[in-house]
């Protein structure tokens, strides 16, 4: 029976995820701590997939498509912001502010 | 014998994480975030998720991250010099906040899925066993989510154009 | 029902059909004065007609009355409804005829009146649309159709009147007929609600038969009531205190003037009273207040009639007093009496309008030859108009001599009849002594000031000016002709109703007997000692004489001047010329303190400041203030948003894990 520290990890690895996106400023990390998050909630379907049928390993493989295409429009995007800014650090972007 | 084995792919998994987030260097960051995926590969085989380990390791530890390193090195950012980690208050809002997060995600352990829906102990073993590693994920994928999981095909083809069209200086 | 009574709806549907035909010319053709002239003279006539078909139809079958024409059901609500429907009685068929007859004979006269008008079509639809919904009014057989009808009236009143609306002053008298209206409509609207309160019906047959029964005899409710109905009445028919409306309303077109004003809209409400005498029976109260306002209006109105210079305020007036007879005597509970004077005074008022209305025309002419500006209207102008215009004169003294109340002239039996029944009734209601004594003395007015009308009009000397004397001359025959019809009728209209005293009396009083029988056994009938009668009388007589033979020894024709050498009046000929000054007072009691009300309170203070000001501002400053708070968080920072975003996270889940 994993389930119960299956989903204790997932949840410290959530939870750091979370307080990297909040501690960085570098766009690309902030990317790969969101990378973090989407692989701890991976782990916590994993882990209920052993209990509940394999439906858990589709929404998995689907969470991975779907990680790939943002990682590529992502990276683009940081990749554009980089040759209009001169920098990835969130702190000098603020084109969202109107 | 499995139970150990876990706790050692998850200290290694969490201990990667933080190192993943506290590093200064991105390059640094992005090889300890390789670290806990492989670590979570593990984990995976140990929950008989066989294949997903097999792609999270290729897709995830292989192709996403490898993107992830081109980009670093493509913009140079490699070495720097200085920290981009927000300040003392950041940093102790961060601490505040994940710890809470944490505590409050803990309540999942308390989750027993119900009596009717769980399979018995050792149904994904032998269903592996029975039909392939790979037959198992593939039979609901091309029977009960056959249209999401086309649909997904449509996702990735508007993400490469739309990276194609961002990434691109002139079109 | 006779067939032709089943006819009915056709009488009204033929001006409507007039007013859509000339509604349609006067957008698309407007010179096509024949067309014109043909549909508005031949709906009218043809609705005449066909109004003679059914009133020949009702006296045939008299005893079977009233009989109900259903067109539709209007107004279905559970188990109240309303019909659309006509009711032909003796009281509707009176006014039909009137209507219809004194509506052919001024649409006549206004083809020529108004030849030159470039509004010609525009006019005619008015006119006809007029007709149309003053038979509804007369036709109803509900207070509601009736109430369609009246409001109707009050509608083309406002475009009649206002016709010439390009001049301020025509709009203006055009609003406030329409406003002293509505102050009235708004009584008749709550009497309604009050009829339908009490007895669950709004249709006249049901709620006549119902009244006896469910409203005791001088009751609280009956009172109110006719009070509401009665104040409806005091707008519609010009009674103190709503009456300044009608000399305003002489700015529009005098054939309008003749026809709303004198003959038939303002008549309306001595009909609705007619119409209600049950009710009216029941509420002795109601009764003595409208005997008493008809008779000070009677009174009031005759005072300032005796010193206007303008033809058509002298008219006006004249109305105005004529009409507050007819209240007397439907107030006195003679409910026949009053209808035979409306009949009577349709005749000789709707004549001496037109007369006026071709005076005017004669006058207007000559000034506009000669490029003149003075005042067509203006008594001081005229003078000696009997030898150019011989047929007018002649006429309008036939009307003069009726009004006055002459033996033998219709005037004289109605208004008799009105006074002598007003002086019987004294007996039960000593009051009503006071109101024949104010009659008595409007009488002698009215013979008075009709004289001095005509004296400054036909006789002495010719004051219009050298030039423009040589372009006055006789109105064509199309306004003679209705002219001489109508002089008729003011001869021999009396002998519809002769004094009990003479033979063959009483033929409209036995017409109309169904209609007010049941009030007869509230109010009774009265008769006076033949005595009494043949010395009240002698005394009418005397006292028309004495106001004619009075005008002619006191007036001096020659010392006039004409009006732009005219002195300014002093005393209390000023006070009389200026109509006691009741506009100004009105001006100064309601209008000023409601326009005070209307910009200090309601627009200052209400509007600007609490709805402007808190509610639609204020709200938009919220908002605003909610928005600048919210900017704050729009750092435009991705650190600050994942901050926030986390902490609304954390919230979440932690209601969702409790």
């Amino acid at each position: 029976m994993l389930l119960g520290p299956s989903l204790i990890v997932s949840a410290v690895l959530f939870s750091l995820g979370v307080a990297g996106v909040l501690l960085r400023r570098n766009a690309i990390i902030i990317f790969m701590c969101v990378e973090l998050m989407l692989n701890a909630v991976n782990l916590s379907f994993i882990a209920f997939a052993q209990q509940l049928g394999p439906e858990g390993h589709v929404i998995v493989f689907f969470v991975m498509a779907v990680a790939a295409a943002e990682a590529a429009v992502g990276l683009a995007i940081i990749i554009s912001i980089y040759r209009f800014k001169e920098t990835v650090n969130l702190q000098n972007i603020n084109l969202l502010k109107g | 014998m499995t139970l150990p084995l876990f706790w050692v792919f998850g200290g290694i998994a969490i201990l990667s994480g933080f190192m993943c987030i506290t590093r200064r260097s991105p390059v640094a960051s992005a090889l300890w975030l390789i670290q806990t995926m492989f670590s979570l590969a593990g984990i995976y085989v140990l929950l008989d998720a066989q294949f997903i380990a097999v792609i999270q390791v290729l897709v995830y530890a292989g192709a996403i991250m490898v993107i992830f390193l081109f980009v670093i090195m493509l913009l140079n950012l490699g070495r720097t010099k200085t920290t981009d980690m927000v300040g003392r208050p950041g940093q102790i809002t961060s601490l505040v906040l994940g710890t809470l997060m944490t505590l409050e995600l803990f309540v999942l352990n308390k989750v027993i899925p119900a009596e009717q829906f769980r399979l018995p102990e050792g149904t994904m073993a032998t269903m592996t066993d029975e039909m392939g590693a790979v037959g198992m994920i593939a039979e609901p994928l091309f029977r009960g989510y056959i249209v999401p999981f086309e649909i997904t095909s449509v996702l990735l083809l508007a993400a490469v154009v739309g990276a194609v069209v961002l990434a691109k200086r002139k079109i | 029902m006779p067939a032709s009574v089943g006819w009915v709806w056709l009488v009204v549907l033929l001006p409507l059909l007039g007013f859509l035909a000339n509604g349609a010319i006067s957008f698309i053709k407007p010179d096509a004065k024949g067309a014109v002239s043909a549909i508005g003279v031949g709906v009218l006539a043809a609705a005449f007609g066909v109004s003679v078909a059914v009133v020949s139809g009702l006296a045939g079958a008299a005893h079977d009355a009233p009989f109900i024409v259903t067109l539709w059901e209007w107004m279905p609500v559970g188990a109240f409804h309303i019909d659309l429907a006509f009711q032909v009685d003796q009281l509707s068929a009176v006014m039909l005829l009137v209507i219809t007859g004194v509506g052919t004979l001024i649409h006549i006269f206004s083809t020529g009146y108004m030849s030159e008008d470039p509004s010609y079509p525009r006019y005619f639809a008015y006119l006809n649309l007029f007709i149309f919904f003053m038979l509804i009014l007369v036709l109803g057989s509900s207070f509601p159709v009736m109430f369609i009808g009246w409001e109707g009236v009050g509608l083309c009143s406002y475009l009649l009147i206002g016709f010439w609306f390009s001049e301020k002053a025509n709009a203006d008298a055009g609003k406030k007929a329409f406003i002293m209206n509505r102050i009235g409509d708004f009584g008749f609207l709550i009497a309604m609600f009050m009829i339908f309160g009490a007895t669950g019906s709004l249709s006249f047959v049901e709620v006549f038969e119902a009244a006896p029964a469910t409203l005791a005899l001088g009751g609280t409710t009956v009172t109110l009531i006719t009070l509401a109905l009665f104040l409806g009445c005091t707008g519609k028919s010009a009674q103190i205190p709503l009456y300044t409306w009608l000399p305003d309303a002489m700015a529009g077109p005098t054939p309008v003037s003749a026809l709303i004003h004198a003959a038939t809209m303002v008549t309306a409400g001595v009909y609705l009273v007619a119409r209600s005498n049950i009710l009216f029976a029941l509420a002795p109260i109601s009764s003595t207040v409208v005997a008493g306002i008809g008779g000070l209006t009677a009174l009031f109105a005759a005072t300032i009639a005796m010193k206007q210079w303008d033809i058509k305020k002298v008219l006006a007036y004249s109305t105005v007093s004529q009409l507050g007879f007819m209240f007397v005597g439907v107030g006195v509970g003679a409910y026949a009496a009053g209808v035979f004077h409306l009949v009577t005074h349709a005749f000789f008022k709707a004549l001496l309008f037109l007369g006026a209305g071709s005076v005017i025309h004669a006058l207007h002419h000559a000034y506009h030859h000669t490029g003149s500006h003075e005042d067509a209207q203006d008594m001081r102008n005229m003078g000696g108009l009997k030898k150019f215009m011989p047929w007018t004169a002649g006429v309008m003294w036939i009307a003069t001599l009726a009004i006055a109340g002459i033996p033998g002239f219709s005037g004289f039996f109605s208004k008799d009849e009105i006074l002598a029944q007003a002086f019987a009734r004294g007996h039960d209601v000593p009051f009503f002594y006071v109101v024949w004594g104010m009659g008595a003395v409007a009488a002698l007015m009215t013979a008075f000031y009709m004289t001095r009308m005509m004296i400054y009009t036909f006789h002495g000397p010719n004051r219009t000016g050298e030039k423009e004397g040589s372009h006055l001359h006789e109105v064509s025959w199309v306004m003679t002709g209705p002219l001489v019809i109508l002089a008729i009728g003011s001869l021999f209209g009396g002998f519809l109703n002769l004094p009990a005293v003479l033979p063959g009396a009483g033929w409209l009083h036995h017409w109309l007997e169904p209609i007010t029988e049941g009030s007869a056994a509230f109010v009774g009938e009265v008769h006076l000692a033949h005595n009494t009668e043949w010395i009240l009388l002698g005394l009418a007589t005397v006292i028309a004489v004495v106001g004619i033979l009075g005008a002619y020894r006191l007036l001096k024709p020659q010392n006039l001047v004409p009006a732009k050498d005219a002195t300014p009046e002093t005393g209390m000929q000023k006070v009389l010329l200026n109509k006691y000054y009741v506009d100004e007072i009105y001006d100064a009691v309601v209008v000023k303190p409601l326009m005070w009300l209307s910009r200090a309170i309601l627009w200052k203070t209400v509007d600007e400041k609490a709805i402007d000001g808190a509610a639609v501002n204020g709200s938009a400053n919220i908002t605003r203030f909610a928005g600048w708070f919210g900017t704050r968080f729009q750092t435009g920072r991705v650190g600050t948003y994942v901050f926030f975003f986390v902490v609304g996270a954390l919230v979440l889940l932690r209601t969702m894990v409790r």
